[in-house]
């Protein structure tokens, strides 16, 4: 089952009290913001970070100490935000990492925040977080009242702001430059890139956008150092990653592992297999927005960037979908394309008619009235959206449904030949064409 | 819109939660965000007077706010039911069956989702992945989140709401110290 001697990130998600800055310090909390402050560089700081091989946990697995050496030197106006939207469908680890450890993404914030020479750092949560908003909140005014945050931070001379900020229903706004509108109170739409971000950001200065498990991890780094990281892990993808896992397992929730472990062994003996009743079918890896693995596919692979890239998908954001056999596939891409044509910003043409055809021709072919030509046109429809908008919106909905009818075309057939006996395969299929 | 200036009030309390909101962001217009949270909290949804007051104080125009709010789902510009039942229909909700939380509780509120119930307590909203897959399938109440819902849990957390006494959600846990 899960594994002890892996949690990391996670050890104290079983205590009901971390919340509490007092707690939080006993533990060993602060240590790493007050090592850096008083006996390191910022060049030490993101030198160590680059050592440690610390990807981004957002989705895109960017190096977080290379992202922050991009901004520049001559700067003043520096902003950090920590990404705390979590839309994406299968994913809900950063919640966790505020709800139990608030302080230890606090101090990750501050630390980041320090080394980029951020004089504002904005903790972005999702609207539907409401509770923890104020959670975290609570936490942030205890950093401030123990001299952690505010200004002349433990007498170094260095200032900073936290504003805790509250996102109001809009995945999109989990793209890092929709995110910086929506924090400069406009509609979350992504912005053309280049000019990047930590170039060019908020209130058009530099801005380091980074996910809330990347900052977790950096107190640890300092503290124990990149080699102590890297023991965990595989040299290109070092350290532990928070999964989390939904479906029919025995044990769905966070699961923090080693990187490089097979998902054979973690499907077995962390989430003890599928629950009873059920088979495995398929498996998404990494958030909704990543390409699905068959069940055989999915037992040959190891959980790590390069592994999972070789095997045709990606670790994305770690929001593991378990497909239960009696899922019907085409009602769950169904699903899937309601979502992204729901979501789209709508700036980008190939993306906001794509998503709204890619939905309708799959709700046509769930209704039955669909044609094998329709199957053809999904193709083309997905040709004209992938690589060509100012977003990855747009091909988050691509490489689903481009995977789900490449590995799943009887089912898509199978809607065209026969439609009765499809149809009725499925118990909610009624409902849910209506 | 309106020539004769704002007749939107805030309580004493909301002004000095405004003042403060307004002083910790870097700009007035930064501030939007939460400002709307503030008196959709406080009003249960931001009418258009409140959105000229808001266009005054903050020096933002009218259409620009306007925009957020539709862009936004979670911001409304009309009354809303007291307890909106918001069931994710996403992937992992819907492989767990959430599609049969919605239909039973379709059936107990008697009204179809997005109709508010007569007496204007329920409306039932379908919603996207909500940040809480392994649980699922889940529902969102308020700022709080019901998780592993079946049908039993459901008709008591209804029943909860109409007699007043709701039932605690799962993410309101207790905190030690
Ligand atoms: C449509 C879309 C949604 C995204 N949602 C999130 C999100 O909810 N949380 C997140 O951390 N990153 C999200 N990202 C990735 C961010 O753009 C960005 O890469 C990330 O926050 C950078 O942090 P990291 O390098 O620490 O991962 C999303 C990207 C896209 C295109
Ligand atoms: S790709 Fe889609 S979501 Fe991204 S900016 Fe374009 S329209 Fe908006
Ligand atoms: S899919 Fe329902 S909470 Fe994520």
């Amino acid at each position: 089952m899960t594994n002890n001697q892996y949690k990391i990130l996670s050890r104290r998600f079983d205590r009901n009290d971390a919340h509490n800055i007092s707690v939080y310090e006993a533990d060993g909390g602060y240590v790493g913001l007050k090592k850096v402050l008083s006996h390191m560089s910022r060049e030490q700081v993101i030198a160590e970070v680059k050592e440690s091989g610390l990807r981004g946990r957002g989705g895109a697995g960017f190096p977080a100490g290379v992202k922050w050496g991009f901004v520049p030197e001559d700067v003043e106006d520096i902003y950090f935000m920590v990404n705390a939207d979590e839309s994406e469908p299968g994913t809900f680890k950063d919640r966790f990492l505020l709800d139990y450890d608030p302080h230890m993404v606090i101090e990750g914030s501050i630390i980041s925040s320090w080394a980029v020479r951020a004089k504002l750092c904005v903790i972005y949560i999702r609207g539907e977080f409401g509770w923890l908003v104020d959670r975290v909140q609570a936490a942030v005014d205890q950093a401030y009242a123990a001299g952690y945050l505010g200004e002349n931070i433990q007498g170094s001379g260095y200032t900073l702001n936290m504003i805790v900020h509250k996102g109001a229903g809009a995945y999109i706004c989990g793209e890092e430059t929709g995110l910086i509108n929506s924090v400069e109170g406009r509609k979350g739409q992504p912005r053309l890139k280049p000019p990047f971000p930590a170039v060019c950001g908020f209130l058009d200065k530099p801005t380091i956008v980074n996910n809330v498990e990347t900052v977790a991890s950096v107190p640890d780094i300092i503290i124990d150092g990149a080699s102590e990281y890297r023991k965990h892990g595989t040299e290109k993808s070092a350290g532990t990653k928070l999964f989390s896992v939904s479906g029919p397992v025995k044990n769905p929730g966070i699961h923090e592992i080693p990187l490089g472990l097979p998902f054979n062994e973690f499907f077995h003996e962390w989430l003890g297999g599928m629950a009873d009743g059920e088979e495995l079918k398929a498996v998404i890896m990494g958030g909704s927005s990543v390409p699905v693995l068959t069940a055989e596919e999915a037992m040959e692979t190891n959980l790590d960037y390069e592994s999972l890239a070789e095997a045709g998908t990606m670790l994305g954001s770690g929001g593991m979908i378990i497909i239960p056999e009696r899922c019907d596939m085409v009602e769950l891409i169904q699903v899937l394309m309601h979502f992204y044509w729901d979501e789209s910003c709508g700036q980008c043409t190939p993306c906001r008619e794509g998503t709204g055809w890619l939905h309708r021709i799959v709700k046509k072919l769930r209704k039955g009235e669909g044609t094998l030509e329709d199957l053809d046109l999904i193709e083309n429809v997905c040709e004209g959206m992938a690589g060509l908008t100012i977003c990855p919106l747009s091909d988050a909905a691509v490489m689903p449904i481009i995977s789900f009818l490449e590995k799943y075309r009887p089912e898509f057939e199978a809607l065209i030949q026969n439609e009765k006996e499809s149809i009725s395969s499925s118990r909610w299929a009624r409902e849910i064409r209506s | 819109m309106n020539d004769a200036g704002s007749v939107f009030t805030l309580s004493p309390e909301s002004v000095a939660e405004f003042d403060k909101i307004v002083e910790r962001y870097p700009t007035k217009a930064s501030a939007l965000m939460p400002v709307l949270w503030l008196i959709q909290d406080s009003a249960g949804f931001i009418s258009d007077d409140a959105v000229v007051w808001i266009s005054e104080k903050l020096e933002v125009t009218q259409a620009r706010i306007r925009e957020v709010i539709s862009f936004y789902f979670m911001y409304r510009d009309t009354p809303q039911a007291k307890y909106k039942l918001q069931v994710c229909h996403n992937i992992s909700c819907h492989i767990m069956k959430s599609r049969s939380i919605m239909t039973h509780i379709e059936k107990q509120l008697g009204v179809k989702p997005g109709v508010q119930t007569g007496d204007g307590m329920f409306v039932l909203e379908g919603v996207e992945c909500l940040g809480a897959c392994g649980m699922g399938p889940v529902m969102q109440v308020g700022s709080h989140l019901y998780e592993e819902l079946t049908i039993e849990k459901v008709d008591a957390i209804i029943e909860g709401f109409r007699s007043d006494q709701p039932v605690t959600p799962d993410t309101d846990r207790k905190l030690e110290g």
